[in-house]
C-alpha cells in the first residue's frame, strides 16, 4: 500500500478525513445560511432570486458545489466505515452501563444525528435543488430579465406544516452534531492546548446554536408570514 | 453489609456466558472490592463450587492487572482501580452487577478474566527505545525541562489496565496508545524513534481490532490514573507528523525491502 493510502485508511487517518470534510462543510453551512437569510427580506423574493441565479451560473460556485457534494459523500462513507468498525470492536454489549455522565449525549450519538441530517438533505435537495436544476420552477421578471422564482417555491413548501417540522427537527440535530463535531475536529488535528481549549469549545457551542436557530427560523417565519 | 452480586460466569472463550446471582453476608465496609470477591470465592470453594475467576496482582493500584465493569462503570463508581475500591462506596442491601471488559480484542478467558495481550503486542510494535539503558546516569546528564518531564511522567502513569477501552463506546484503545506514545515522544531518549513508534503502534492498534476515537472523553473520565485526552491530541499530531513530515516512518530495513 502506498504511504498515503496507508495513512488515510488507518483509524487516525479516517478521523482526519472526517475532520477535514467536516471543516469544509462548516464553511458551506456559513455561506449557505448567509445566502438563505435573504429569504427573510420583505421584497417579494427579488434579491433572493437574483442571488440564486448568481449561485446557479457562476463557474467558481459550480466547481465548489461539486466539491461540496464530494465532501458530503466522503464524510458519510467514512463515517459508515468507522461506525461499522467501532460496533465490531464490541460484539458483546454491557448488560448494565452507567456511562452517560462520562461524555456528552451528542458525542455518543454522532451517527444517529448524522443520519437525521442525511435524510433531511435528501428531502431538502428533492424539494429545491432538484426543481431548480431540472425544472418545475416558475419564472419571474425583474427589470426585463427573466429569473427562476425559487422564492415562490420555498414559500409554498414552507406553507406545509410537516415540512416546517422536518426542517426544524433537522436543524436541532445539526446543532447537536456541530456541538461535538466542531470541537472534535480540532482534537483530531492534534490541536489541544489549555491556551485555547476553552475558546474552541465556547466557539463551537455558540456556532452550533447560531446555525440551528439561524436555519430553523427561516421556515418558521415564512410559515407565519404568508 | 449484605450484598447481592450478579456476576458474569463464562466457562471459557467459547462458552456463551450468563449472569449468576450470589448473596454475600458479613461484608465489611473496609474491605476492598477484591477482598469482598475473595470472601465470596472462599464460600464457593467450601461448598465445592467453582470460584469466580478475576484478575488481580499488586492490589495497591499500580500494576494494572485488576479490571471489572462494576454497576455499569469500569473499576466501579470511584475513579480508581478495582483493588483500591472499597465496600464503603456501596450500601447495605445493594445489588452489584459485575461484568468483564467487553471488547473484541479482549476475549474473555474465564468469567471476569479477559486476555489483554493485545496491549502487549501494541507495546511490542514500538512502545520502547531500541538502545540499552545501562546503569543509572548522573542526574542532569541529559537536561530535560521540568514541564516536559512532568508531561512525560503523567503519561507514563498509565498502568495499561484497559479501562479506557472498556469505557469507550467504540472500544477504542486510543488513550492507552496515546499515553505510551506521549511518554516516550516527550523525552530525548524516545525522540529518535518518534515517527516509527507512532506509525507502528497505530498500525498494531488497528490490526488488533480496536475501534476508532470519537473524542467523547469517556476514557479520561473513567481512567483510574486520570490520563488526559490531550495525549490523544498529541498522538494525532505525532501520527500526522510521522506520515507527512518525517523522512522515515518505518525502520530502514523495511524501507529497503520496499514494504
Amino acid at each position: 500500500m502506498s504511504w498515503i493510502a496507508e495513512t488515510l485508511t488507518s483509524s487516525v487517518g479516517r478521523k482526519v478525513i472526517m475532520a477535514l470534510t467536516g471543516f469544509f462543510l462548516i464553511l458551506f453551512i456559513i455561506v449557505h445560511l448567509s445566502g438563505n437569510l435573504q429569504l427573510l427580506l420583505n421584497d417579494g423574493g427579488e434579491q433572493f432570486n437574483k442571488y440564486a441565479h448568481f449561485m446557479g451560473h457562476n463557474p467558481l460556485i459550480q466547481t465548489v458545489s461539486i466539491l461540496n457534494f464530494t465532501f458530503i459523500l466522503l464524510h458519510v462513507i467514512t463515517s459508515i466505515i468507522l461506525t461499522r468498525r467501532n460496533s465490531e470492536a464490541r460484539p458483546v454489549k454491557y448488560h448494565v452501563s452507567r456511562m452517560q455522565n462520562s461524555s456528552t449525549w451528542a458525542s455518543r450519538n454522532m451517527g444517529f444525528l448524522g443520519s437525521i441530517i442525511f435524510i433531511f438533505l435528501v428531502v431538502h435537495l428533492a424539494n429545491f435543488w432538484f426543481k431548480m436544476k431540472f425544472g418545475g420552477v416558475p419564472m419571474v421578471e425583474y427589470d426585463g430579465v427573466q429569473y427562476k422564482d425559487l422564492f415562490t417555491v420555498v414559500k409554498e413548501a414552507f406553507q406545509q406544516e410537516w415540512i416546517v417540522i422536518v426542517y426544524v427537527v433537522a436543524m436541532v440535530a445539526l446543532g447537536y452534531h456541530l456541538s461535538h463535531g466542531f470541537m472534535s475536529a480540532f482534537r483530531t488535528f492534534g490541536l489541544h492546548h489549555r491556551k485555547y481549549n476553552g475558546f474552541i469549545k465556547g466557539l463551537g457551542i455558540a456556532f452550533s446554536i447560531a446555525v440551528a436557530i439561524g436555519y430553523a427560523i427561516i421556515p418558521v417565519i415564512i410559515y407565519f408570514r404568508y | 453489609m449484605k450484598l447481592t452480586l450478579k456476576i458474569w460466569r463464562q466457562k471459557d472463550a467459547n462458552d456463551k456466558g450468563r449472569f449468576v446471582t450470589y448473596q454475600v453476608d458479613d461484608v465489611s465496609p473496609d474491605m476492598s472490592f477484591l477482598e469482598m470477591l475473595d470472601v465470596l470465592n472462599e464460600s464457593l470453594i467450601h461448598k465445592g463450587e467453582d470460584p469466580v475467576a478475576f484478575d488481580h496482582d499488586c492490589r495497591e493500584g499500580i500494576c494494572g492487572m485488576c479490571s471489572l465493569f462494576i454497576n455499569g462503570k469500569p473499576h466501579g463508581p470511584e475513579q480508581t482501580t478495582t483493588c483500591q475500591l472499597h465496600m464503603r462506596s456501596f450500601k447495605d442491601g445493594d445489588t452489584i452487577v459485575i461484568e468483564p471488559w467487553r471488547a473484541k480484542p479482549f476475549p474473555v478467558v474465564k468469567d471476569l478474566v479477559v486476555d489483554r495481550s493485545a496491549f502487549d503486542r501494541i507495546i511490542q510494535a514500538g512502545g520502547y527505545i531500541s538502545v540499552n539503558t545501562g546503569s543509572a546516569q548522573d542526574a542532569n546528564n541529559i537536561p530535560i525541562p521540568k514541564d516536559k518531564a512532568s508531561e512525560a511522567f503523567d503519561a507514563a502513569t498509565c498502568i495499561g489496565c484497559g479501562a479506557c477501552v472498556a469505557a469507550c463506546k467504540n472500544a477504542s484503545a486510543m488513550l492507552f496508545v496515546a499515553a505510551k506514545v506521549s511518554h516516550l515522544a516527550l523525552l530525548p531518549q524516545g525522540d529518535p524513534e518518534r515517527a516509527i513508534r507512532v506509525s507502528k503502534m497505530v498500525a498494531q492498534m488497528d490490526a488488533e481490532g480496536f475501534g476508532a476515537c470519537t473524542n467523547t472523553g469517556a476514557c479520561e473520565a473513567e481512567c483510574p490514573k486520570g490520563i488526559s485526552v490531550k495525549n490523544i491530541a498529541r498522538l494525532n499530531r505525532e501520527f500526522l507528523r510521522a506520515k507527512f513530515i518525517e523522512e522515515v516512518d518505518k525502520p530502514l530495513e523495511e524501507l529497503a525491502e520496499g514494504k
